[in-house]
């Protein structure tokens, strides 16, 4: 809890009803006749961090792939920076794209690309007056961010998945993201490296004070990293708030939840 | 939204990771389901053209990745296309000199071989050849792409994999295959030509000056062109296929096969097309 209370959150935004970073509203989304998401309701401000919770197959995955625009929603809205997805051209949709950073469960990174590589490869696309002297030095510098000095020229297929998820983070990060949304980023981790990426996320978030949205089922993570937890149940957001709220909860799942964590 | 998740057209269609696809019943339970499937993958296979073509021709243009897939596809290719072309100019001239000494005809033998070799067998063999090696490693790489999320990754660092994955692959594809059909024919002409001239010696300069004697661009040109043709049918299907995959390593083998078989397919078919297209335009 120490851990919440040393990020500077930047609470008045959010008091003062400022237009939240990420705003979804009664979202629902079905594959066939399962139904994942229904009726879903959040908002992220700038500087905050939000966990979502809940068991496999709650849809915790899809909401983020909904807010990237990889999936779209059946019914109900999601705006970025106030506006909707749903309205949006490819281009416009693109732009938004480069304010947000995607860390994937299993990272994603392009296995026929070196780690530098990896991280380079937004940047090569997006930055194209950088030349290649800045383009190195800026991958460097993300790539000594997340810790991986002297991993540069390993293939991802060489390093461990902790490593791999370090490099996702730095890919992420390669834009500059107003928003950074992280999906299972502990999962499959030892729990030493499990507490080095939630050491990592805090201090990416203390440094560049992102809208953020991390997906878990690492309760212990949820608890370091987030400033606000919500949890999912059979597509829906059971209850929403602090760590201490969810604590004080008299809902049975929640307890059930809590205690099988 | 994204382009990848646009295509939701029928209810048969099951969307999965952004991209949408007929359930892809391995053994149809109707004549029905069946009709649907094969139409319905011929729409996709529309709309994924579609969306190729408007990204392959807007900015920003992916050079660096163009150059890099000229040289994998093409470059790489080559020894593999010489070889089979210098087998087929053996081939031939082993077949052409037995029948045509039957009729008499040994004279015509440096035409037949030219014509035999540039207008038939060089562009469907390298056009099966390039579709068994280009075809299978785009759907394998592609397909590889996609389940483990790299397609979406890309997609997610705001890159278009339409125009970066697909509009570079089949470009390069369209671009080299008359480049090496040129090269199977040069194989094909200087292997046939050897094989005669070591039962009958034939010099070379006789041998092409007697081959293409009375010949016309017209009688060349169109077929080593047509390729190009094949090329775009080799790129979009390995294309197509490779990311529309579903189901791990089963769908990626799965998604392989079917490119080089599909893609050998439609070569073949849209062959029959375009020999008669061009007797037609290019008499």
């Amino acid at each position: 809890m120490s851990a919440i209370q040393d990020i500077p959150v930047n609470r008045e935004s959010i008091e003062r009803g400022a237009v939240p970073v990420v705003a979804i509203d009664n979202v629902h989304k079905s594959f066939g006749a399962h139904t994942v998401l229904n009726g879903v309701t959040l908002h992220v401000s700038q500087g905050e961090t939000l966990a979502v919770l809940g068991r496999s197959g709650t849809g915790k995955s899809v909401l983020l792939r909904l807010i990237i625009g990889l999936a779209q929603p059946d019914s109900g809205t999601i705006r970025i920076e106030g506006q909707d997805l749903a309205g949006l051209s490819m281009d416009q949709l693109s732009g938004l794209r480069k304010k947000m950073g995607f860390l994937f469960q299993h990272a994603a990174l392009y296995d026929s690309l070196t780690v530098a590589e990896n991280v380079a490869f937004p940047l090569r696309h997006h930055r194209r007056g950088m030349s290649n002297a800045e383009r190195c030095d800026r991958v460097q510098h993300l790539l000594d961010e997340v810790g991986l000095q002297g991993a540069s020229d390993r293939m991802p297929s060489d390093i461990s998945g902790g490593m791999q998820k370090r490099v996702g983070l730095a890919r992420a990060l390669a834009l500059d993201p107003e928003i950074l949304l992280l999906d299972e980023p502990t999962a499959g981790l030892d729990p030493i490296s499990s507490r080095e990426i939630d050491e990592l996320t805090l201090k990416l978030q203390r440094e560049h004070q992102m809208a953020s949205i991390v997906v878990t089922h690492d309760l212990f993570s949820a608890k370091t990293i987030a400033n606000r937890l919500a949890l999912l149940d059979q597509g829906s957001v059971l209850v929403e708030g602090a760590f201490a709220d969810l604590q004080h909860s008299d809902i049975a799942f929640v307890k059930e939840f809590l205690r099988q964590s | 939204m994204s382009d990848l998740g646009q295509a939701k057209t029928a209810a048969s269609h099951t969307e999965v990771s952004g991209l949408t696809m007929p359930r892809g019943a391995v053994i149809p339970n109707s004549s029905g389901k069946l009709f649907e499937d094969f139409f319905g993958w011929f729409g996709d296979l529309g709309i994924f053209l579609w969306r190729v073509l408007r990204a392959g021709v807007t900015p920003p243009f992916e050079w660096r990745e163009l150059v890099r897939q000229l040289d994998e596809i093409g470059s790489k290719s080559l020894p593999l296309v010489a070889l089979a072309g210098s087998a087929i100019g053996v081939v031939i001239s082993l077949e052409a000199r037995y029948s045509l000494s039957r009729f008499g005809a040994k004279s015509l033998f440096p035409a037949t071989l030219v014509y035999s070799v540039i207008q038939v067998m060089g562009p469907i063999i390298t056009g099966l050849v390039v579709s068994g090696r280009v075809g299978a490693g785009i759907g394998a790489e592609l397909a590889s792409m996609k389940v483990t999320e790299q397609i979406d990754a890309i997609e997610a660092c705001a890159i278009n994999p339409y125009r970066f994955l697909a509009a570079t692959r089949i470009l390069a594809c369209i671009l080299m295959l008359p480049l090496l059909t040129l090269a199977a024919d040069a194989c094909g002409l200087l292997t046939g030509w050897f094989a005669q001239s070591l039962v009958e010696p034939l010099s070379f300069h006789q041998f092409i000056q007697s081959g293409f004697q009375g010949a016309t661009f017209n009688a060349f040109l169109p077929p080593t062109f047509k390729t190009a043709v094949y090329g775009l049918i080799i790129g979009l299907i390995a294309c197509f296929q490779g990311m529309r995959t579903r189901g791990g390593a089963e769908g990626v083998g799965r998604a392989a096969t079917n490119s080089v078989v599909l893609a050998s397919l439609f070569l073949i078919l849209a062959d029959v097309v375009l020999v008669k297209f061009i007797l037609v335009v290019f008499p």
